[in-house]
């Protein structure tokens, strides 16, 4: 099993905070993470990689910066990473990072002569949070697709996704390769280890430019970017409501019905 | 698509189904939809693809809808990707719309970005206002990003479609007419078998009834703070009492207490119900972000400085153990006296 996960180097936005006086966010001192949701694809990945055999590779766009998640990533159980970077890349939407991931895994097939059987990616980066990124890819691919997929299993060749619904879950297969985004798993993610961290420092990442690869720069960064982002704002969420703390939760709950019934909401 | 090849089906609402049943998120937008469509002076076209589903078609016409466009064939009984990006696609080649509402539910949010990259326009995610750009007269999609920490609105200026996914839940279903006319227009589109290349070999269900937090009126919320996953027994009768609808916070779900179709939040469901009931839930951005457009929030927790008390009309300093049993002496004396 040939297994390609794409990852994307996020701020913690569980670590943000606004400004109170200017309304923006403080991203000083707020750390950079592998994407949550790409973390537990990548744990997926490496079962998988567990219990068929085969090897797992990261890649991963993004400035430099992003070498420090592909290396989370070696230290998690990855066998080899590449860096996406260069500057025409910056300022993709959803469609062209799409265009530069299918692009990019082109040029890794064909240096490494061997195609990928599976390709997983988060169902969401936590900074963006749109989920098209895996859609897609899979559409540039040509590749069927299962989203929201929590576990994974191969039989005969053919895979088998826990998809989740509205109300539980659907087991849905996919004939190969195929696209997997995936939600939180089941289980937990694995800690690296000290040996496996050192091991992912002296890991070697080649960086893949534009350059290394054929592809069309007026499909990248703005330029191939359909939607534009016209304004940012962050929003304002305070009331100020009314507080209650009343000798006893009797009292307490008393009052808070006095008032719902005296607003007339209840 | 070019200006000239424009008809005057413009604004379109993707209806989705399931099972034969209509998803509520498409008729809510059709709402939004028809007041976005007199502003732009053109016509407002429903689009319902899947199996025995006419009375979801005459369901949109009352909600607003001029035309219906129904794609109906036994492959869309169940949600297949290849399937209804097919016949989406072929249809939106066919008459080409400007613009393209399509709920945020996990099949919209699968289907919706294959369409977009086939077709080589935008797709924006998960919004939750929509408005006529002054500009340009373009669709403004704004929507929220950074787990909720930031707002962000965008346009698609150069590539028709504009298309975007909206949440559940943040508008609300018109009052239906039933004696409003429209056209039902049937198209008759069928991958080849051959093609269709996912399979849902089984469905499971995980909550006795379909969990609709997106209609609820009411919504009692548990968090981590409830200690322990038994506690949702408080939640349990509380809602019960009041016929409220059971939601929780991704760390509840997180942590396996309580199904994830419960879940209410920037990665859950986005809900606006008249009374929204949180125990034990401390308020991070997140959560905030899915439950902050309900009506009255009604806060329950120990720690005063929790930022849930901040988005709260009235907030209760004190454990839900105690709380929670007194509100439903309470209420069920009030129940009596009336």
């Amino acid at each position: 099993m040939n297994i390609l996960v794409c990852v994307k180097q996020v701020p913690d936005t569980t670590e943000i905070k606004i400004d109170p006086i200017t309304r923006t966010l403080i991203r000083e001192g707020v750390p950079s993470i592998v994407n949550t949701f790409d973390a537990y694809a990548l744990e997926m990945a490496v079962r998988m990689k567990e219990a068929y055999g085969g090897k797992v590779t990261v890649i991963s766009m993004g400035p430099q910066q992003a070498r420090k998640a592909l290396q989370t990533c070696i230290a998690s159980g990855a066998d080899q990473a590449y860096l996406l970077s260069d500057r025409s890349f910056g300022g993709s939407d959803t469609l062209a990072t799409s265009y530069i991931l299918a692009v990019s895994i082109g040029a890794i097939e064909r240096r490494c002569n061997e195609k990928f059987d599976l390709i997983f990616c988060g169902k969401q980066a936590i900074d963006g949070d749109t989920g098209q990124v895996g859609p897609e890819l899979a559409e540039r691919l040509d590749y069927p697709q299962i989203t929201y997929v929590s576990d994974v299993s191969i039989e005969n060749g053919i895979i088998k996704a826990k998809r989740e619904n509205d109300e539980g879950y659907d087991f849905i297969t996919a004939t190969l390769p195929a696209v997997i985004t995936t939600v939180k798993t089941r289980y937990d993610l694995r800690l690296p280890s000290i040996k496996s961290i050192a091991a992912s420092l002296k890991a070697d990442i080649p960086t893949l430019t534009a350059a290394d690869m054929d592809i069309d720069k007026e499909q990248c960064g703005l330029n191939g970017s359909p939607t534009k982002v016209v304004k940012t704002y962050t929003p304002v969420r305070e009331k100020n409501g009314i507080m209650i703390k009343e000798e006893t939760a009797a009292e307490s709950a008393q009052k808070l019905l006095d008032m719902l019934a005296d607003a007339k909401i209840m | 698509m070019m200006d000239s090849q424009r008809n005057t089906k413009n604004l379109w609402v993707v209806i989705e189904t399931e099972h034969g049943k209509a998803k509520h998120v498409g008729f809510e937008l059709l709402n939004p939809g028809r007041k976005l469509a007199d502003e732009m002076g053109e016509s407002l076209v429903a689009v319902v693809i899947g199996c025995g589903v006419e009375k979801a078609a005459n369901n949109a016409i009352a909600l607003g809808a001029d035309e219906v466009i129904l794609i109906e064939g036994e492959e869309y009984y169940n949600y297949n990707t290849d399937c209804v990006s097919f016949a989406l696609e072929q249809v939106i080649r066919k008459y080409g719309p400007i613009t393209i509402l399509i709920g945020a539910t996990n099949n919209g949010r699968d289907y919706a970005p294959r369409v977009a990259c086939r077709l080589r326009t935008g797709l924006t995610a998960d919004c939750t206002d929509l408005s006529i750009d002054e500009d340009t007269g373009k669709m403004a999609w704004t929507r929220p990003a950074f787990g909720g920490n930031l707002m962000a609105t965008i346009l698609c200026p150069n590539t028709t479609p504009q298309m975007g996914t909206v949440r559940p839940g943040v508008f609300k279903k018109a009052v239906p007419d039933p004696e409003r006319k429209g056209k039902i227009v049937r198209e008759d589109i069928h991958l080849d078998p051959a093609l269709v290349r996912t399979r849902i070999m089984e469905t499971v269900k995980e909550v006795a009834a379909a969990v609709n937090l997106e209609e609820a009126e009411i919504i009692v919320s548990g968090g981590r703070g409830l200690g322990d996953p038994a506690n949702f027994s408080y939640i349990r009768e509380l809602a019960d009492e009041l016929g409220a609808t059971v939601g929780s916070s991704r760390a509840a779900v997180d942590a396996g207490w309580i199904p994830h179709a419960h879940q209410v939040g920037q990665t859950g469901k986005t809900v606006a119900p008249k009374i929204y009931i949180a125990c034990g839930i401390s308020g991070a951005i997140q959560h905030l972000a899915g439950m902050s457009g309900s009506e009255t929030i009604i806060a329950i927790n120990t720690d005063p400085e929790a930022p849930i008390f901040k988005v709260a009309d009235y907030g209760i300093i004190g454990d839900y153990k105690e709380i929670i049993p007194e509100l439903l002496k309470a209420v069920r004396s009030r129940k009596e006296t009336l």
